[in-house]
């Protein structure tokens, strides 16, 4: 990791196309390609200005055929190139699962470590004005299952430009999954290249009473949620995992040991996924000898409707975390914080449409 | 046609024939540890095709790649290895028939799920160009893989970015036991190639040297720059979709059909132009190798268990 030297407030969206630029300048074998990335929108921003500075043929336009380009892509990869392969949604990817699933996971083991694919793929979750049900998807746990991937999601523009560049550097298929509501979110980022390494959380709020491990941007919701608590004294210790698989699941244990107690607040369903993973280990765990009072949070086990009155219930938010995490501590329902302090600045400033 | 083609057409096809008719024979000893899936009858285009590539260049076969990997000069008896599921293996072991690789020598890894490679050699082909290299790439396929999406999804995109490439089509009219007339709704691959833009030929017969001299002329062209091209030559797979044995009994195949076929079989027809001298010791000296590559592979240890977690990520 290079020495962090000027910081400057900049968003999410900017850190994510800082951390490709600084990539594509260090090394003329990445190249980025993607459905839009090179019109007038470049990706709500994350590839502006990359076809202008590096031309058409290390920044290009796909048709729309994301499973062959996946192909493509890991093609490329493996014989020598570092392509990184955009989506503006994450449930694009159910039609590149052949290519990823198949190929670029199992390659370097199927093919007795001769051939390696360096491959990052760029996705994105949507959420709010109406994404619905197939632009709102998490689907990280899907592709953690599969041996030979790696899955990261930056939780805030530090990580967006770190993680990118390490993926670029790592010698595997990596999958970057963004969210849409973290674009605009502001944090100190260094103005030169730097790596973000994975497998290695994040505690971004020490406690004692429980511990709260947040996906994504469930990280932003949880934080508030702590906030909420630490009025009723209560210290929740938040962990961003960073990185979903490889996942540093020595810092969710040293953590648990210490509170008793584990909420995973996940950015995607429950059943089969992250939350049930995380909950897994700990109940497996022979480094923790006491009982761990374990409960998890994420999306209802529905598809994800449009209108407001029913997203607002298909989604954890601070409050429904807080809640579940105060009667996890206490025992007792009998609080409730008002909704206006629930309120996450970042995702009342987005208006949609995409 | 001066003898050194031929001379060189039928060693290649001779050694994968005779490679196959001797896994043929093992496999019933079970010490293969691997599905096979014959090429045997169709090992004229991949010899004719890799041909005229050199080392630096790519070829992307299928689960039935045993020819297009020896062809293009993958080691004979890394592949027997492989087979046997030994450490020695082209793959350590981990691959076995369907996934044969030779990086070294420009055999991109073969995949068992059908159309798959075909983008996966695409890739090879725009990293080739990227890297402003003069080599091309040739994908193989059967029949069945034209069905998939990401066949013509790869073609757009090829004669797209004019990529050097070029598809070869070796169209049994089989996939796994279902015949052409019930997958397709017009036997018109070729004509249906062209309206991309790239030049599209088919070859009805196995006129090994007719397609010899094409494919020369195009991989020519695409490594001149002329963007992707295609051919489509209609073959028949002799042995069951995947093991040792012929299976006409079936009944989801006419023996008739196959035995028009046996009668044009290119391995004959081509031995019987070369000198009897010359023949012989071709002939002689694929047995010499097979024989070495089986004592190979036999000889060679098993991966030990402990490796099991090695090259899940590089």
């Amino acid at each position: 990791m290079s020495t962090p030297n000027t910081l400057r407030l900049i968003k999410y969206v900017d850190a994510l196309r800082e951390g490709a630029e600084q990539a594509m300048d260090a090394d003329k074998s990445v190249f980025m390609m993607g459905l839009d990335i090179d019109d007038h929108k470049g990706i709500q921003g994350s590839t502006t200005g990359l076809v202008e500075k590096f031309g058409p043929e290390r920044v290009f336009t796909t048709p729309l055929s994301e499973d062959a380009m996946t192909g493509v892509a890991i093609g490329a990869a493996m014989a020598g190139q570092r392509p990184i392969h955009v989506h503006i949604r994450m449930d694009f990817l159910m039609l590149c699962m052949n290519q990823l699933v198949n190929i670029a996971a199992k390659s370097h083991y199927m093919y007795g470590g001769t051939v390696q694919v360096p491959l990052v793929v760029r996705t994105m979750i949507g959420k709010s004005w109406g994404q619905g049900a197939q632009h709102s998807q998490g689907l990280h746990s899907m592709f953690a299952h599969v041996p030979g991937m790696k899955v990261v999601a930056p939780s805030n523009a530090y990580d967006a430009k770190g993680l990118t560049i390490q993926a670029v550097r790592d010698n595997n298929p990596v999958l970057i999954m963004e969210h849409r509501l973290l674009y605009g979110t502001e944090a100190y980022v260094p103005e030169t290249p730097y790596t973000v390494e994975f497998g290695m959380a994040r505690t971004l709020r020490s406690g004692d009473a429980i511990t709260i491990v947040g996906v994504s941007n469930m990280v932003m919701e949880s934080m508030r949620a702590a906030e909420l608590l630490a009025e009723q004294g209560i210290e929740c210790e938040v962990i961003d995992p960073v990185t979903i698989s490889p996942l540093d699941f020595d810092a969710i244990e040293a953590s648990v040991n210490r509170t008793g107690r584990l909420l995973v607040v996940d950015n995607g369903w429950l059943n089969c996924g992250f939350s049930a993973e995380v909950l897994a280990r700990v109940a497996e765990s022979d480094h923790i000898k006491q009982k761990i009072v374990m409960k998890r949070i994420g999306f209802a086990a529905t598809t994800c409707p449009t209108t407001p009155s029913l997203e607002d219930a298909f989604y954890p938010n601070p409050k429904t975390i807080a809640m579940l995490a105060y009667q996890m501590v206490t025992g007792k329902q009998d609080w409730e914080p008002n909704s206006e302090s629930c309120q996450l600045a970042y995702q009342s400033q987005f208006k949609g449409p995409f | 046609m001066s003898s050194s083609i031929i001379e060189r057409l039928y060693a290649s096809i001779a050694l994968t024939r005779r490679v196959e008719e001797w896994i043929a024979d093992i496999y019933k000893s079970d010490s293969i540890k691997s599905p096979v899936h014959l090429a045997i009858g169709q090992e004229y285009i991949a010899a004719a095709v890799i041909d005229h590539l050199k080392q630096s260049d790519y070829v992307c076969g299928t689960y039935r790649g045993h020819g297009v990997y020896l062809s293009k000069g993958g080691d004979l008896n890394s592949m027997m290895a492989e087979l046997y599921g030994k450490e020695t293996g082209c793959a350590k072991g981990r691959a076995g028939s369907m996934h044969l690789v030779e990086a070294s020598k420009g055999v991109i890894g073969m995949s068992a799920v059908v159309g798959t490679g075909i983008p996966v050699a695409v890739g090879h082909a725009l990293a080739i160009k990227q890297q402003r290299r003069n080599d091309v790439v040739v994908v193989f396929m059967g029949d069945g893989a034209t069905e998939e999406g990401c066949f013509s999804e790869s073609i757009n995109f090829a004669a797209l970015h004019k990529l050097p490439i070029l598809f070869v089509v070796e169209n049994n009219r089989l996939a796994i036991h279902e015949p052409l007339h019930k997958r397709w709704a017009a036997d018109t691959l070729t004509e249906r190639m062209a309206t991309y833009g790239i030049p599209s030929k088919r070859f009805l017969e196995p006129d090994v040297l007719a397609i010899h001299q094409h494919s020369g002329t195009l991989i020519e062209a695409i490594r001149n720059g002329s963007g992707p091209a295609f051919i489509e030559c209609n073959t028949h797979r002799w042995y069951e979709h995947v093991g040792p044995h012929e299976d006409y009994d079936q009944g989801y195949r006419s023996l008739e059909e196959g035995d028009s076929w046996r009668a044009q079989d290119v391995y004959l027809t081509l031995g019987e132009q070369l000198d009897s001298d010359v023949k012989a010791r071709i002939d002689e000296n694929i047995e010499l190798r097979i024989q070495a590559a089986v004592e190979f592979a036999e000889q060679s240890p098993f991966p030990a268990p402990e490796e099991l977690f090695n090259y899940v990520y590089a």
